[in-house]
């Protein structure tokens, strides 16, 4: 599904991506580890399409089909999904007029009509029920005055909302107290399915205690310098990164 | 002849059809006195630093139509907020509109300027308060007060909450090739009053308007007045707002600026506290394209203890247009415990358009809450990268980002089918559809 190959990227000429090799097939969950600085969070917006980095070698292809010059909106319309470490505040729009907004504009780049009122309704109560949000929260302006959980948990709200072919979550654990954990855990393991993929990424191992990875990657200096299977995480989780840190270096 | 010689000979012209008997006479000879000593306002003073009205005193503007017009209301139904009943002031070129107006005098005067200033009966009301707020020396102002005859007169005795709220709507038909307007309203609310005033000025061609328009508002113990203006004009009428409130203890007096539209427009909103625990709020929204130019310049002057102002002015500014944000506010050394804050936001989301803003404190007391804010920045790229993600094109969700941005200024709006209108002419100035009235 996503092939990325010897990816380089930076910001004004200064490279944070290294030549990055990854490649998820539908129906993986991928966790990618790494320490501060690292260049996660950068991978995670590379692959939405932010335009504030430029690809300097490498490419990124969905479904075999480069992504070059795909704007971050063309992006989402063909299934990606990232879930911000840092969701934006909208005040004023409330997150069932914003739900309404980003479906139908998906479905107008695929020339469908826009979703039937009754239709729209029946999904927000689906989906807010997987995720234990309450009824009022939903008219609420986005993100305006969340909690860091109810963010997390609105974003995959969100997520579940657009039901994503590749899903990227960024640092979704950061902030969230053990039940708010399990909550979006528990979401996100509900959205898993054969035809989609999830890349979690996360700077520790606990989310992967209840999102359980097929695969796990360990990026230093905008490369990946280790993959291996779930136990790689348990791993890194009692040495630490500096073992790998070395180990790069040979 | 230039503009102020015709308005300065006018005058006489003028006042064949004026009662020169009556007192409010005698004020509109000193006011004639005072422009003609001043003139117009020229960047050289430093009120008038960032707006020129050099442009539009070459136009050559009837001072009054050559023929009374009239408008069908289907042609114009949709400048009043006609998804609700209101009560109805209305001009056609300066002209009172009965045809289109709805009026009453059950137990509140909502009615014209012009019966006001010629029936005994408003005599009293008028010795007392016309004039009395309004500049007797700013040389725009003096120049309405000058040609002061219509306009909308509305008074609300102690107790009294009108039915509905008041639109007070001025049409320039465009019949003329270019037209001067100076429409003078006159505003009270006696002791506990309460009433919604929404203001619009409408031309329906592309001839010049510039409009010279003057309201006194005053506001009695415990009285609450909102007041809406609505400036979506068309490319050729521009606006010159003089505004003069007078508050007393405990009352409430907020303006909603709603700037979309028009060529050139300054705002000249001036709030005086003479009493307690007053509360005097402004806000304002303003989005322009082109070469728009609009100006708020406000003023606070705080004269008695215990007493607050809020202002919340945001601006969108894009292509050449121009913005000026001044604010000004005085605490007088007796006025302890004032609370003052002001607040301009802007974004820039074009090179070439500009923004000048200043606040301007002028404090005297010690005891004191004053804060000031001006920001100028860009949409957030992190923001408009957010909503891309979720697939909402970048047009839109630049235009979602400008909404909330504006948004506190709206929620204040107290009338529902207003705050929905606005909301509308938001989404509609920034040029979207997304899906849902915002």
């Amino acid at each position: 599904m996503l092939k990325v190959n010897n990816l380089h990227a930076g910001v004004e000429g200064n490279e944070i991506l290294n030549g990055i090799n990854l490649e998820v097939k539908a129906g993986e969950v991928h966790a990618i580890m790494g320490p501060n600085g690292s260049g996660k969070s950068t991978l995670a917006s590379v692959i939405a399409g932010k335009e504030e980095f430029e690809i300097t070698e490498g490419n990124i292809e969905l479904d075999g089909v480069d992504l070059e010059d795909t704007s971050p909106e063309e992006r989402a319309h063909k299934g990606i999904f990232l879930s911000f470490q840092y969701p934006v505040e909208i005040p004023g729009v409330s997150v069932t007029n914003f739900m309404k907004t980003a479906i139908n504009e998906s479905r107008k780049a695929r020339g469908l009509e826009d979703m039937p009122a009754n239709q729209m309704l029946k999904l927000i109560r689906e989906k807010s029920e997987l995720l234990e949000i309450d009824r009022k929260f939903l008219s609420r302006s986005l993100n305006e005055g969340f909690s860091g959980g109810e963010k997390k948990r609105n974003e995959i709200f969100q997520m579940a909302m657009l039901e994503p072919k590749l899903a990227i979550l960024d640092e979704t654990d950061s902030g969230l107290d053990i039940d708010a954990l399990r909550i979006v855990a528990n979401g996100v393991n509900k959205l898993r399915g054969k035809d989609n993929a999830i890349i979690v990424i996360t700077h520790y191992q606990r989310l992967l205690e209840y999102i359980i990875p097929d695969f796990v990657h360990v990026i230093h200096d905008g490369k990946i310098v280790k993959s291996g299977t779930k136990e790689l995480a348990l791993e890194l989780e009692d040495k630490g990164y500096d073992w790998l840190k070395n180990e790069s270096v040979v | 002849m230039d503009l102020k010689d015709k308005l300065v000979s006018s005058f006489l012209a003028f006042e064949n059809n004026v009662d020169v008997d009556h007192p409010v006479h005698d004020i509109r000879s000193e006011a004639i006195k005072n422009f003609e000593l001043k003139g117009f306002p020229d960047r050289k003073q430093e009120a008038w630093k960032y707006t020129s009205l050099n442009s539009l005193q070459k136009i050559d503007f009837s001072i009054f139509p050559k023929q009374i017009n009239a408008l069908e209301y289907k042609d114009v139904k949709r400048y009043f907020l006609h998804e609700i009943d209101t009560y109805k002031i209305v001009f056609i070129d300066g002209v009172y509109s009965s045809f289109l107006s709805e009026t009453t005098h059950d137990g509140v005067d909502i009615c014209l300027m012009s019966a006001a200033l010629s029936k005994p009966m408003y005599k009293q009301i008028i010795d007392v308060y016309f004039n009395k707020v309004a500049s007797k020396d700013e040389s725009l102002t003096t120049l309405n007060t000058a040609f002061s005859k219509e306009g909308a007169y509305i008074y609300i005795p102690k107790n009294k909450m009108p039915k509905k709220p008041i639109e007070i709507l001025h049409f320039a038909t465009g019949n003329e090739a270019a037209l001067l307007l100076q429409p003078r309203n006159l505003i009270i609310a006696e002791e506990n009053a309460e009433l919604q005033i929404i203001e619009r000025h409408q031309s329906l061609t592309s001839n010049e308007v510039l409009t010279n328009c003057v309201t006194e508002i005053f506001a009695a113990k415990n009285a609450i007045v909102d007041y809406y203006k609505v400036q979506n004009d068309v490319k050729n009428a521009s606006l010159i707002d003089n505004t003069y409130i007078s508050q007393k203890s405990n009352s409430v007096v907020k303006v909603h600026t709603f700037s979309f539209g028009g060529k050139l427009t300054r705002n000249n909103l001036n709030y005086y506290q003479n009493g307690e625990y007053i509360d005097s709020t402004m806000k304002g929204v303003t989005i322009l394209g082109e070469k728009q130019h609009v100006d708020h310049h406000t003023l606070v002057h705080h004269r008695e203890p215990n007493c607050e102002s809020h202002q919340d002015y945001k601006g969108i500014y894009g292509e050449k247009s121009i913005g000026v944000f001044n604010g000004k506010i005085i605490v007088d050394k007796i006025a302890q415990k004032t609370n003052a804050f002001q607040q301009n936001n802007n974004i820039l989301i074009s090179d070439k358009a500009t923004i000048n803003t200043k606040p301007q404190l002028e404090i005297f007391a010690d005891d004191v809450k004053c804060s000031h804010g001006c920001t100028i920045g860009q949409l957030d790229e992190e923001a408009l990268f957010y909503l891309q993600t979720r697939g909402i094109p970048k047009k839109e969700a630049a235009a979602l980002l400008m909404y909330a941005f504006a948004n506190n200024v709206l929620e204040s709006v107290r009338i529902p089918e207003l705050k929905m209108r606005i909301n509308r002419l938001i989404a509609k100035k920034l040029g979207v559809q997304l899906g849902f009235d915002l």
